[in-house]
């Protein structure tokens, strides 16, 4: 788990940026899905400080003042979980946004975008 | 607990729910509109006294104490921030009754922007960095619909540049929330400042901060991260465009300004010469853009960037003297930048079109106009006695000062070239005979109401620049307590304890 992670992200970030640089409408927005899944990630990896911790809830035991052995910090869980509800609702208004514009200039090919650019 | 702070998150957001509670009566949701963003002056206006006299507003939320719960925090900053955006909501809710078409109006325009109100508000307010990253989304989400509202096909297809970039900058954001967080265990701003010094990892810190640089970057639309800009602010409607010019970049620059004064000062030899670098090259960038252009919003949306520049100049600097003129600078750029895109607006009304070449004659139409777009395109090219001038010799002065000559060099270029801009305005639209005499029907009953906040806002710039002496004082106070982070440190990490 402790390489598996970090490798996965890489991944994630490698394919959402090259997403991201492809002409298509379509592969823009899973690009950007992709990017967001990566920095989830990469915050509940790389914020839970000491590497992650399996089994140690944050939880102090009754009829003790402090918890027992390594515990998996619940700050970057807390973080990840409003990252990702964010996530959904933008992501949700950009699926509508695309296909709107969709209709409305009749491509996919992000280059064809070019109405604003002319002066 | 001091729930004053709370006012202009909750003022906003009331008015957005019951904006939805009367969703089909336009009449309704602009009466609210209107009181909503009077209340919020008056907010921002009681936290600005208040934070002049005990120089520091804190609300824990919730009771928790400063690193464990999130913290709201008026400095002198995050205050006249509040003021100047609070003006630019009351000016902009009047401009809209008369010139948003009631299909924007039905579309949700009013609650919309009063989300975005809130979003803005919170940012300048929040002291906790994941805080900061949801008041963002907040602002960017009503932005994003603001932006296409009216769906016009030019609007979709700069909606989607837009809402790309920014949420590009919100993962860059993101990310190095998740890596500062892993350096040092906190979320809170003044925290995270107090225990970076023990990170003792000067490489990665170094890089974090370049994260942070991008990010807000790209919302402060600086070299070389700006072309979402000029791509999108001349498509939605005019009042939308005005309102976008004149706070989102700026919020941008302000969280610029909050973490490479509080958090990012332990290697300002090469964070703060990197944004010295960006801010010259973003200057010139812009206006020799503008220069190109010939549409009336291209020009103004290529001109705020290259304000941008002189904006983060004085970060870059990062004197008291030279931030005290960044901060005098946004306050000014914000009013005129407003206004310009509130006369662009009017323009549109009487004409019809926002293609310099398709209009002239609005002298001899409306001298009146012609006068009102006179003050804040020569104070944004900065001739005395309007407020840009003095923005200008404050940065000017701070940057001989440090023996800053090149970016010196580059803001008296930049000024120049300014002024031609203004005058290429002046000149096609309202000196140059009309080559087409259009009028739309009705403009001049629109017009009336259009030029209200448009006088206001010019009477303003004049008094800016009148009263220079007393705003740059107040700007310089906030620029001291900026470069005196231990005394914010202290207030924020000691409030629980008082």
């Amino acid at each position: 788990m402790r390489m598996l992670l970090p490798i996965v992200i890489g991944i994630l970030y490698a394919a959402g940026l090259y997403m991201l640089l492809r002409r298509s409408m379509v592969k823009l927005i899973i690009g950007l899905g992709l990017l967001g899944h990566a920095s989830n990630l990469l915050i509940f990896v790389a914020a839970s400080g000491r590497g992650l911790v399996r089994g140690g809830p944050p939880i102090i035991p009754a009829g003790s003042d402090r918890v027992a052995g390594p515990m998996a910090d619940p700050v970057p869980q807390a973080l990840v979980l409003t990252a990702i509800v964010i996530g959904f609702a933008v992501q949700a208004f950009v699926l509508a946004l695309f296909h709107r514009t969709h209709r409305a200039v009749g491509t996919d090919d992000l280059d064809a975008f070019t109405t604003t650019e002319e002066s | 607990m001091n729930l004053l702070l709370v006012l202009p998150i909750v003022i906003p957001l009331a008015a957005a729910a019951a904006c939805l509670m009367v969703w089909r009566s336009r009449r309704a949701q602009r009466a609210i509109a209107v009181v909503t963003s009077f209340a919020l002056l008056a907010a921002a206006i009681a936290v600005f006294a208040a934070v002049r006299e005990r120089s520091f507003l804190i609300t824990e939320l919730g009771s928790w104490p400063a690193p464990f719960g999130i913290v709201l925090v008026a400095d002198l900053l995050s205050a006249l921030m509040l003021t100047v955006s609070a003006v630019i909501a009351v000016a902009t809710t009047i401009y809209s009754l008369a010139s948003m078409e009631a299909r924007h109006e039905r579309f949700g325009f009013y609650p919309l922007s009063m989300l975005l109100m809130m979003g803005v508000n919170g940012a300048f307010l929040t002291g906790d960095l994941f805080n900061l990253y949801v008041w963002f989304e907040v602002m960017l989400i009503s932005s994003f619909v603001l932006m296409v509202l009216g769906g016009e096909k030019e609007q979709m297809e700069s909606g989607i540049k837009y809402v790309t970039l920014n949420l590009i900058s919100s993962s860059f954001f993101l990310t190095g929330i998740g890596v500062l967080y892993a350096v040092t265990g906190a979320l809170n701003l003044a925290d995270i400042a107090r225990a970076l010094p023990a990170a003792e990892q000067p490489g990665l810190v170094a890089a974090i901060a370049v994260i942070f640089l991008v990010a807000f970057g790209i919302k402060a639309a600086v070299f070389p991260l700006f072309f979402w800009l000029p791509a999108s602010y001349h498509t939605p409607p005019a009042a939308v465009s005005a309102i976008f010019a004149a706070l989102l970049t700026k919020v941008g620059v302000y969280a610029l300004l909050r973490v490479f004064t509080l958090v990012f000062v332990h290697d300002p030899g090469f964070t703060h010469q990197l944004i010295l670098l960006i801010a010259g090259l973003t200057m010139i960038t812009g206006v020799l853009g503008a220069v190109a252009q010939n549409e009336f919003r291209r020009i103004l949306s290529f001109h705020i960037i290259s304000q941008i520049g002189y904006m983060i100049m004085g970060l870059g600097i990062f004197t008291s003297f030279a931030l005290a003129a960044s901060i005098f600078y946004v306050l000014h750029h914000i009013i005129v930048k407003a206004n310009l895109f509130f006369i662009s607006g009017i323009v549109h009304r009487i004409r019809g079109t926002y293609e310099l070449k398709r209009l002239g004659g609005l002298q001899t139409l409306t001298p009146f106009l012609a006068l009102l777009f006179f003050v804040p395109a020569m104070s944004l090219a900065g001739i005395p006695p309007l407020s840009g001038f003095f923005a200008k010799l404050g940065l000017v002065r701070a940057g001989i000062a440090a023996g800053e000559f090149p970016i010196v060099a580059a803001a008296v270029a930049t000024g120049f070239f300014t002024l031609f801009s203004m005058t290429k305005i002046w000149n096609e639209a309202f000196w140059k005979p009309a080559p087409e005499s259009t009028e739309l029907p009705g403009w001049r009953a629109a017009a009336r109401v259009m030029m209200v906040p448009v006088i206001a806002l010019a009477l303003l710039t004049v008094a800016i620049g009148l009263g220079a002496g007393w705003l740059f004082s107040v700007s310089l106070e906030a620029s001291e307590q900026l470069m005196h982070r231990e005394v914010y440190m202290r207030h924020v990490l000691e409030a629980g304890s008082r």
